[in-house]
């Protein structure tokens, strides 16, 4: 199995204040990678250097490298667009547009890359809805605004959203922390099927979730990678004290 | 004084202050609201006096007046009667605000998305400040303006230009008067900016930033972000422009002293002409007899007050609905 992302040294700043300190870590290629650690330690941050959104907030910085397939997406030539088609994401809140309809909000990001063909839309449109298990509910209302679905099914639309334009990572910030328990069993199961095409980087808060879904898990405390290993590793045995305790649940 | 006693006083005491605190309350709360009614009472006033001084002209030419097409206070044969119709205020009126909002909306849009988009906060501050400043302008400056900077610059430069390139259309054609239609919506395009600028401002700041990530992450450029933006304040914004329309059809100072003030069922924009509000600030002095003519330009004023109000309670409407829109998708 190859490595998909590659980072290395990795640091970040809001303002003067570190948030990530000297990350280095490598995510292999379509597999469930959970990053879990306390409240504040960094998860965010993290996901969103991967896809260069981190840069957007005022007085942020990033050194460093990340590698996608072996290139640098902080390298002097790389359009933070592009990097972002390549590597979607889907946040903490379900975030459909409201005033795009189902069928609009699942091709929005295809639109952004020219394509207008009806045909291929519709294509896309149930191939996405599909894969985000979305499509059964929903595919008699298409013309329906996002913002009228539950909020499972919006946050699978917005899952829907990441995969029509095809990306090859796929970043999470704890997707289901929003969702009841039903909604959230969806959404699990979901993120197993993706594994099979896809790299998916998970944050999540909750450690049987990520005993559940994920291959491999990293634990991060204040800001430093403390542990990275097999799921099956840090949870059966971890190296470091500090991740037996959080894990044990002693803080956190 | 036993103890018992001491608190019983001493509740009474607190029961009795807080019935005085009570009615004091209630005594200010009927005031206050007595105050407020006098608004629906003043507003009543006006329609009824509008209507009552232009009772006569309604009587007279009734519904015609609406398309009637001349206006002739003294008319050359003394024997036939004074006759009014307002379709020319009506068809000035509303070119001129079609004129401004065609100029104005787009430019205002772009001052509203430069600053909730693309602008960095210093630099917002200082264009916030000078947009809401030409709002402080008294329309009669601008009508100043109007007549010694802007008619010579346009006259002179841009209008014989827009003639060369667009005088196949019937709007741009024949003489070039620099007092005309153009120059009025020109002049309203400039007042409208700030009203229809500083409310869509206010509408994109308000669109979530989880709407902006959401395209971001999409992989949108900076100018699909603003649309994105544009989009979700879409009915904010209407509401906007709408408010500046309000604005553009009741303007009056600034209109009289750069459209030429002629009674004209114009068809190109540079010949002069006059709006329902140009027409009344122009002509009330001299309407003194015959009474008639007083009433129509009190009919004048009382279209152009329906249309505001209209306008304006729209306006309102739409932008009232479409906060509290986004109000209730936040809470979700
Ligand atoms: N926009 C910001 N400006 C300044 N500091 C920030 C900002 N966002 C996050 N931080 C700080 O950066 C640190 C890491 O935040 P981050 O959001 O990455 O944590 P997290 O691990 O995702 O936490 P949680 O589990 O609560 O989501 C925190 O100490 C936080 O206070
Ligand atoms: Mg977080």
């Amino acid at each position: 199995m190859r490595y998909k992302i590659e980072i290395q040294s990795l640091s970040a700043w809001f303002g003067s204040k570190q948030v990530l300190q000297d990350i280095t870590m490598r995510i292999k290629e379509n597999v469930v990678t959970a990053i879990i650690g306390p409240s504040g330690c960094g998860k965010t941050t993290l996901i969103r250097c991967l896809n260069r959104m981190h840069e957007l907030t005022p007085r942020a910085k990033v050194t460093g490298r990340v590698l996608l397939d072996g290139e640098d997406i902080y390298g002097e030539n790389v359009d933070p667009v592009t990097v972002r088609r390549r590597i979607g994401m889907v946040f903490q809140k379900p975030n459909p547009f409201p005033m795009m309809s189902i069928y609009d909000n699942t091709v929005a990001g295809l639109k952004l890359n020219g394509v207008t063909d009806k045909k291929r839309l519709d294509e896309v449109v149930e191939k996405s809805l599909r894969a985000a298990h979305l499509w059964d509910e929903v595919k008699s209302e298409l013309g329906k605004s996002g913002a009228s679905l539950s909020g499972g099914q919006q946050q699978r639309l917005c899952i829907a959203r990441a995969l029509a334009i095809e990306p090859e990572v796929i970043l999470m910030d704890e997707p289901t922390s929003a969702l009841d328990p039903t909604a959230a069993a969806k959404i699990e199961q979901l993120i197993r099927i993706l594994a099979e095409n896809y790299t998916v980087v998970i944050v999540t808060h909750n450690m049987q979730q990520a005993a559940r879904v994920s291959d491999f898990t990293a634990f991060l405390y204040l800001g430093k990678l403390v542990e990275y290993g097999s799921t099956k590793d840090i949870f059966e045995n971890p190296k470091s004290e500090l991740t037996e305790k959080y894990i044990t649940g002693e803080f956190g | 004084m036993s103890q018992h006693e001491k608190s019983q006083n001493f509740l009474s005491k607190i029961k009795s202050n807080r019935k005085k605190r009570f009615s004091e309350d209630s005594v200010f709360r009927a005031t206050v609201l007595l105050i407020a009614c006098n608004i629906f009472i003043i507003l009543g006033l006006i329609i009824f006096k509008i209507t009552q001084g232009a009772w006569l002209s309604i009587q007279t030419y009734g519904i015609k007046f609406l398309w009637g097409t001349t206006w002739q206070p003294f008319p050359p044969d003394p024997t036939v009667p004074p006759s009014f119709g307002a379709l020319p205020l009506i068809w000035g009126t509303l070119i001129t605000s079609a004129i401004a909002l065609l100029l104005g909306v787009p430019i205002s849009l772009g001052i509203a998305l430069a600053l909730s988009e693309f602008a960095p906060k210093s630099f917002n501050y200082i264009i916030s400040f000078f947009v809401e400043l030409l709002a402080a302008i008294p329309s009669v400056i601008y009508g100043l303006w109007g007549i010694f900077i802007l008619i010579p610059f346009l006259q002179n430069n841009l209008y014989p230009q827009l003639q060369a390139t667009l005088g196949f259309l019937p709007f741009f054609q024949g003489t070039i008067r620099g007092s005309s239609v153009l120059t009025g919506g020109i002049i309203l395009a400039i007042m409208i900016i700030p009203t229809v600028s500083a409310i869509s401002r206010d509408v994109f700041a308000a669109v979530p930033n989880s709407q902006r990530e959401a395209i971001i992450a999409l992989g949108a450029t900076r100018w699909e972000k603003a649309r994105i933006v544009m989009g979700y304040g879409r009915s904010g914004v209407i509401g906007a422009i709408m408010l500046g329309l309000g604005r553009a059809v009741g303007e009056t100072m600034a209109i009289t002293m750069v459209i030429g003030n002629s009674f004209n069922m114009f068809t190109s924009l540079f010949e002069p002409g006059a709006t329902l509000a140009s027409i009344v600030a122009n002509e009330f002095t001299e309407a003194s007899s015959p009474p008639v003519y007083i009433s129509a330009l009190m009919e004048a004023g009382l279209i152009l007050f329906a249309l505001a109000i209209a306008v304006n309670a729209s306006a309102r409407l739409v932008i009232w609905r479409s906060t509290r829109k986004i109000k209730e998708a936040e809470m979700l």
